[in-house]
């Protein structure tokens, strides 16, 4: 194995781990799709990011993006709640607008950007060994790793300091707020995660991956774990596990290591149901 | 030369435009027909899900078959489109997981497995292969007359079905148990449904990608249930709407070259339905708010009328009251009040006496009848619900707004024709009969 080849698994498992921490919150608060809205809808503002800053980096980027995933969850809790539209069709009918957005605006600033929507859909992952930044002298480090460690930090953190009111306004918002926990504060802590987890991605991975590393892990944590930091562990490692097999996989085939690894957290969470069932039969 | 456009792309004087124009009128029209029911059964996402899933069918078929052949590719795309949506409703149905996780689950796994596929063929080259991935992001400007003849023909077969099904797949989209308890063939119904579901999505993921595919099967739908409340209008509704948003952002694109027609025609449709939204009689934003100020008048002059009442039952002498006699008897603000006193004014309640104000014999009627529910539900509250006098106000406060002439009746009965509430005052009644 090469440098190149241990840069590129450890973005993606560092992508697995950004992505399965709040994915477990999204899955237990039956929110998957939304996790599927906002990596979608972070095009607009990545590209509106892109216009003013004028540049592809990902500092300039994490504001745009962060905002447009705030702006999905407010738009499709206000469609919810003001408007009574359901919940399935107020997520569809708002991500696929901004999409369209997004994609107009990119084909209407063409000339200025070397954004296109593939760049959101799937990344290339293959990539991250090429774009290095020097740490200090003599020690350079991968970009998109570097900005993903720093993210996983952040998510870590605030799963720490926050473990109580994430899982309290997870499992029983009533309760939360009769003591005085602010359910909607732990809400859009949440979806600032995903929208976070959904820019670090948008370059390498790409939005299907992270749909696939926000449900997949916590689909299958969730046929075992008992408690909720089992839970976050058990998919941490589904991850982890998805994106070593995608990864080799994907060498070996030579074929997309983003959609490998997506291949193989669905894979992962079969083989687990079929455990299960097997467990269980005896 | 912005009208010659304009007439040309109405009478198709392109012959871009005499492909492109119907094959985007046919697609948003089948979207918007098979969309009522995915809608209605609560999967507005299975449609994202099926248009993610088509990938591998497609490169699968591909691989199988060499060339791209339209037919062989869409009969891979609807295999593989199907056993995406058998395996959500095998994961949700079981309980293995929830139908958002199921959906969210295979849709990336599936796109991922295609993605895997599309890579292994563009790395095994061949010059046919080309253009494989267009098919991913849509491309209307792209479409052939045989797509157009394709989109038809699968308009006229899926109408076909839904018209014959209709019943079944009516009562199917709005209460499964019960089309089943009276003899439907649920399963079957359930079957065609899903095939009818991924055929739309699979035919139409060409011209408008991936992404996009699922805003027209919600869009329209969601537009035209607010409009209406019979499945009928409904269809014909949101198929008008997924007209209007084909021809609207065609024409979009076509006045703006370079403009992609499919971001332009969900725009479309996600304006109809946020406009329908807002405007909808009943449903709508502003029906709603007109609803809520209307009852916030009804409860403001009410209450007033009250008060007047209450004044003159205090004092039996004073017959007209000022501004600040009403002010200190409850917490108004003053312009809620001239609001309120001009209302009354105009409705004959209440006389106007040079800068004081007293009830009009039917502003007295009025008054009567509020007083008196409010007394009487006080009264029950007590009675049957054993609070106490002094936890009783409140919630009169709230339903002697609401109280009907027929629940008046009952109440009257149930607490045989009271004198008096529980604070001992009298409960009036409308026409003395003494």
């Amino acid at each position: 194995m090469t440098l190149n080849d241990f840069w590129i698994l450890a973005t993606a498992i560092v992508v697995a781990l950004v992505c399965a921490i709040p994915g477990t919150f999204l899955v237990l608060r039956r929110m998957s799709m939304v996790g599927d809205a906002i990596s979608h809808a972070v095009l607009p503002g990545i590209v509106i990011a892109y216009l003013i800053s004028g540049s592809r980096s990902s500092v300039a980027m994490l504001p745009g993006a962060a905002a447009a995933g705030m702006f999905v969850a407010v738009a499709i809790e206000w469609l919810q709640k003001k408007l009574r539209v359901r919940d399935d069709a107020a997520i569809g009918l708002v991500y696929t607008f901004l999409f369209a957005v997004g994609v107009i605006l990119v084909s209407a600033f063409t000339a200025q950007t070397d954004l296109d929507q593939d760049c959101v859909l799937y990344g290339e992952i293959a990539f991250v060994p090429f774009d290095l930044i020097t740490l200090s002298e003599n020690v350079l480090f991968p970009r998109q790793l570097l900005v993903g460690t720093v993210l996983l930090i952040l998510i870590l953190l605030v799963l720490i300091r926050g473990f109580r009111g994430l899982y309290l306004s997870t499992f029983d918002p009533g309760y939360a707020m009769s003591i005085g926990v602010s359910v909607a504060f732990w809400h859009y802590v949440l979806m600032g995660m995903v929208s976070f987890a959904t820019v670090v991605s948008f370059e390498s991975v790409g939005a299907i991956l992270v749909v696939a590393l926000l449900s997949g892990p916590a689909a299958s944590a969730a046929l075992f774990a008992r408690s909720l930091k089992s839970m976050i562990l058990m998919s941490c490692a589904f991850g982890s596990i998805a994106a070593v097999t995608g990864y080799f996989a994907a060498v070996w085939l030579n074929v997309s290591i983003a959609g490998s690894i997506a291949m193989f957290t669905g894979i992962i969470y079969f083989i687990s149901l079929l455990l299960k069932r097997i467990i269980h039969s005896f | 030369m912005k009208s010659g456009l304009i007439e040309d792309f109405l009478f198709l004087g392109d012959p871009n435009v005499r492909i492109v124009l119907p094959g985007v009128l046919v697609l948003c029209a089948m979207a918007a027909l098979v969309g009522n029911f995915t809608y209605l059964r609560k999967r507005s996402l299975i449609g994202d899900a099926i248009s993610h899933a088509v990938l591998p069918g497609i490169c699968l078929a591909y691989l199988v078959n060499g060339e791209k052949n339209l037919f062989y590719l869409l009969i891979g795309a609807l295999a593989s489109g199907l056993l995406s949506v058998f395996l959500i409703d095998f994961l949700s149905k079981n309980r293995f997981a929830r139908n958002d996780t199921a959906i969210a689950l295979m849709l990336s796994s599936f796109f991922g497995l295609g993605l895997v596929l599309l890579t292994y063929i563009q790395h095994q080259g061949g010059a046919s292969q080309s253009g494989l991935d267009g098919f991913l992001f849509g491309k209307a400007a792209s479409l052939s007359e045989l797509d157009v003849y394709v989109f038809s023909i699968s308009f006229l077969v899926i109408s076909g079905i839904v018209y014959l099904f209709r019943r079944g797949f009516g009562l199917m989209s709005f209460d499964e148990d019960f089309a089943q308890s009276i003899g439907f063939p649920v399963r079957w119904l359930r079957f065609f449904l899903s095939v009818l579901t991924v055929w739309a999505v699979a035919t139409g993921i060409q011209a408008v990608g991936v992404v996009l595919m699922a805003a027209l099967l919600i869009a329209p739908s969601l537009a035209a249930r607010l409009w209406s409340n019979s499945l009928k209008q409904m269809i014909f509704i949101s198929v008008l709407v997924g007209l209007l948003s084909g021809y609207s952002g065609s024409l979009i694109s076509y006045l703006k070259p370079g403009m992609p027609t499919g971001p332009w025609v969900v725009i479309s449709a996600g304006v109809f339905a946020l406009i329908s939204l807002m405007v909808a009689p009943g449903k709508g934003l502003l029906s709603q708010w007109k609803l809520r100020k209307s009852n916030e008048t009804k409860m403001l002059t009410e209450n007033l009328l009250k008060l007047f009442y209450q004044i003159s039952e205090k004092s039996e002498n004073q017959t007209a009251v000022t501004e600040d006699d009403l002010l200190n008897r409850r917490s108004l603000n003053r312009s809620d009040l001239s609001r309120g006193l001009k209302l009354l004014i105009k409705n004959n309640y209440v006389l106007d006496i040079q800068g004081a104000w007293r009830l009009s014999a039917e502003g007295e009627i009025e008054a009567k009848r509020i007083v008196r529910l409010h007394r009487l539900w006080e009264l029950y509250l007590q009675e049957y619900l054993h609070l106490d006098a002094d936890h009783v106000h409140d919630d009169a406060e709230a339903m002697e707004h609401v109280i009907t002439p027929d629940i008046e009746r009952q109440l009257e009965e149930i607490l045989g024709r009271p004198e008096r509430d529980p604070h001992q005052a009298i409960i009036p009644r409308v026409y003395d009969t003494k």
